[in-house]
């Protein structure tokens, strides 16, 4: 991947650099990896009559990863092999969150309004607030996308999509 | 011979109305994945699984090879036209394909592109017609410590020949080794780290991690750079496919060169993107011109891209015959094959011998069929990646939603795709590599097994793994290939090392 970003020339602040971001997610992965060794002792690691016994491949898994974690962190932290690059900065991070958030919401409506209601609200939503777009343009290509969808997986596939907890779609019966 | 006998009768399984139509739908469908981010093959193919189900077996493995080709051959549209390699592979063919196309020759680049494709599927599809069979006769020997001698060295070579930091390798298998191990113990039925939740009881399934790493991953990942996609404009017309056709006969010795680089690193896993670098690098090397590499030489399009499809073609081999998938995209093909109940393998030859052949047939005509609709429709594809990205973005998310929520009806599995998401985007970033995921979440619960099954066959003796030649040889090479890693340190310290020119470049893939 790019060290030099445009961004980072341009002067976008640096929020994290690989080599921290790598000790974090090796520490989560460590433990992460002590949580299956825990609970593959909890099953038996051993051998039991029958041979290996329930925990021991993943007992073996769980050491490996936290070995391996070690590992990585012991590389991002030495002189040597750390990785001084920028993980993220602040525009690229906007730009992620700005996606990334928004999906976030859409699944929790997705469980509360159903899968087509909530990509409706989801793609108007996105193209009015991120892509600028006229409102009545947005919501009509919306509600267009999603009642293809809704053709091609209720009537035509006949694989039903959730609906959600309130169902606000049930007027139409399916 | 046989195996011609048991061609033409796959051809005529395959020649059906259906699945001729299904053939063009799963190449059209493959392209647009191709072309657009987010939607890569091994995300396409597990959105599309779940909408097979209905399918007749071999309808169903038709149609989703066809959008494995079509993918394929997509990643090269966005490679030439945009500097955007749309699959790991890719990433070589932009080094030429990009410069040819600023100077004017997208046409002639993507013709090369598509014809090499084409060629190197097709060498790679005949290798298997011929060796398959045979693969799956010698599998026959195979026993339980053979298999998981099999599995161990599918893996080490993760190790041994991955790029980047090998506890990285280690921990992202051992990652999807543990979360393959989240359910029920198929040997004792005893519940495994579920913690209590019974909605855990399923599992992980690959199918949700897939769509999560593979594509919402990779959609946060592009948005780093900014919603614009500006690219050049190609119009290919009868005559510039006319003209390059001529040119490429020039070019044998590179196809040959780059399509047996590519069937010999496509067995092996993760070979499709080493594949084509190691292919661009020879020709380089080798050919006349190889100090205009770089500036747009057709010879730097043909050679990485013949390699790539090569090997991502002959990924399949040890899948159908030994149950080994070789890529994520084929991990997946596996995965669906096992939910239609066919289990790949050498029995798969004997005993669903129509299925079998049936697909080596559809390869055949995939292949050819993919090559005419690439060449028809290019311009409808660039056009494509011209929709603005607020609007193509979230529907993109809604389709990779949607195809989490249909794999088990779960609500629970779209949360999931989500922190498979975030998961993805983290570990792409600080290069830890995606392919031994998947492949230790696919493979992980039948490696386990054969594991399990060894031991007690052997009762606990680990001795068992080396009890004949067979089992002994890939143990040992399985081991050498984990430790490789020290051992080419120990070798470079003892005499220069090779430089490495496209190290910088290559993905971790």
């Amino acid at each position: 991947m790019t060290d030099k970003h445009p961004s980072e020339a341009a002067g976008s602040p640096v929020l994290a650099r690989n080599c921290s971001v790598d000790t974090v997610v090796a520490a989560i992965l460590f433990v992460f990896g002590a949580v299956v060794v825990f609970e593959a002792r909890r099953l038996g690691a051993g051998w039991t009559s029958d041979g290996p016994g329930a925990g021991y491949f993943p007992f073996y898994i769980g050491l490996i990863i936290c070995i391996s974690a070690l590992g990585v962190a012991w590389q991002a932290r030495s002189a040597k092999t750390r990785d001084e690059g920028a993980f993220v900065d602040r525009e690229q991070m906007g730009r992620v969150l700005s996606v990334l958030l928004p999906a976030l919401i859409y699944v929790f409506a997705i469980w509360i309004l159903g899968i087509y209601v909530a990509s409706a609200l989801y793609i108007a939503l996105f193209m009015i607030i991120l892509g600028k777009y006229p409102p009545i343009k947005s919501v009509v290509l919306a509600i267009i996308v999603n009642a293809v969808f809704f053709m091609m997986f209720e009537v035509w596939f006949k694989v039903p999509l959730y609906k959600g907890l309130l169902e606000p779609l049930s007027f139409l019966g399916y | 011979m046989e195996e011609l006998n048991a061609l033409m009768q796959g051809f005529a399984v395959v020649l059906t109305p259906l699945n001729i139509g299904l053939m063009f739908v799963g190449i059209i469908l493959g392209v647009l994945i191709g072309v657009l981010p987010g939607l890569g093959g091994a995300n396409g193919v597990a959105i599309l699984l779940p909408l097979t189900f209905s399918m007749s077996p071999t309808s169903a493995i038709v149609m989703l090879s066809c959008i494995y080709w079509g993918a394929l051959f997509g990643g090269a549209i966005t490679s030439i036209l945009f500097n955007i390699p749309g699959e790991p592979w890719s990433v070589a063919t932009t080094f030429d394909g990009y410069p040819l196309a600023q100077k004017g020759k997208a046409g002639q680049a993507l013709t090369a592109a598509f014809t090499s494709s084409f060629v190197g599927a097709f060498v790679a599809v005949l290798m298997i017609t011929f060796l398959a069979p045979l693969v799956a006769k010698f599998a026959l020997k195979f026993g339980a410590p053979e298999f998981f001698a099999v599995y161990l060295l599918t893996f080490c070579s993760f190790v041994g020949m991955g790029k980047g930091s090998p506890f990285k390798i280690l921990i992202a298998m051992a990652f999807g080794f543990a979360l393959a191990a989240v359910g029920m113990d198929t040997v004792t039925g005893q519940l495994r780290l579920t913690f209590g939740q019974t909605e855990l009881m399923r599992g992980f399934d690959f199918l949700i991690a897939v769509i999560g790493l593979f594509g919402i991953g990779e959609i946060l990942l592009s948005m780093e750079e900014g919603l614009e996609f500006s690219g050049k404009s190609a119009r290919i017309n009868p005559k510039v496919v006319w003209e390059t056709w001529k040119e490429l006969p020039k070019y044998w010795a590179t196809s040959v060169r780059s399509s047996l680089v590519g069937i010999w690193m496509g067995i092996t896993p993760g070979g499709a993107t080493p594949a084509s670098f190691m292919s661009y690098g020879l020709a380089k090397k080798f050919s006349r011109s190889g100090s205009k590499f770089g500036t747009g030489e057709v010879e730097g399009v043909i050679a990485p891209e013949t390699a790539a499809h090569a090997a991502g073609t002959s990924a399949l081999l040890p899948m159908l015959a030994l149950g080994i998938p070789g890529s994520p995209t084929a991990a997946v093909l596996l995965g669906g094959l096992l939910i239609w109940g066919l289990q790949p393998g050498p029995l798969l030859f004997v005993e669903q011998k129509d299925f079998v052949w049936g697909l080596i047939a559809s390869m055949y005509l995939g292949n050819l069929v993919g090559l005419i609709v690439v060449l028809t429709t290019v311009p409808l594809f660039a056009s494509i990646l011209r929709i603005p990205f607020s609007i193509i973005a979230p529907v993109i998310i809604v389709i990779c939603a949607i195809g989490a929520y249909t794999v088990h009806g779960a609500m629970l599995d779209i949360w999931f795709m989500l922190g498979f998401g975030v998961i993805g985007y983290v570990f792409k970033k600080l290069d830890y590599p995606l392919a031994p995921l998947v492949l230790a979440l696919v493979l992980g619960d039948k490696a386990e097994d054969s594991f399990r099954q060894a031991m007690l066959v052997s009762q606990g003796d680990l001795g068992i793994m080396w009890a004949n030649p067979l089992v002994g040889s890939i143990t040992s090479l399985a081991l050498i290939m984990l430790c490789w890693p020290l051992i080419s340190k120990v070798l470079a310290m003892l005499r220069a090392p090779k430089v490495d020119e496209f190290a910088a470049q290559r993905p971790v893939d």
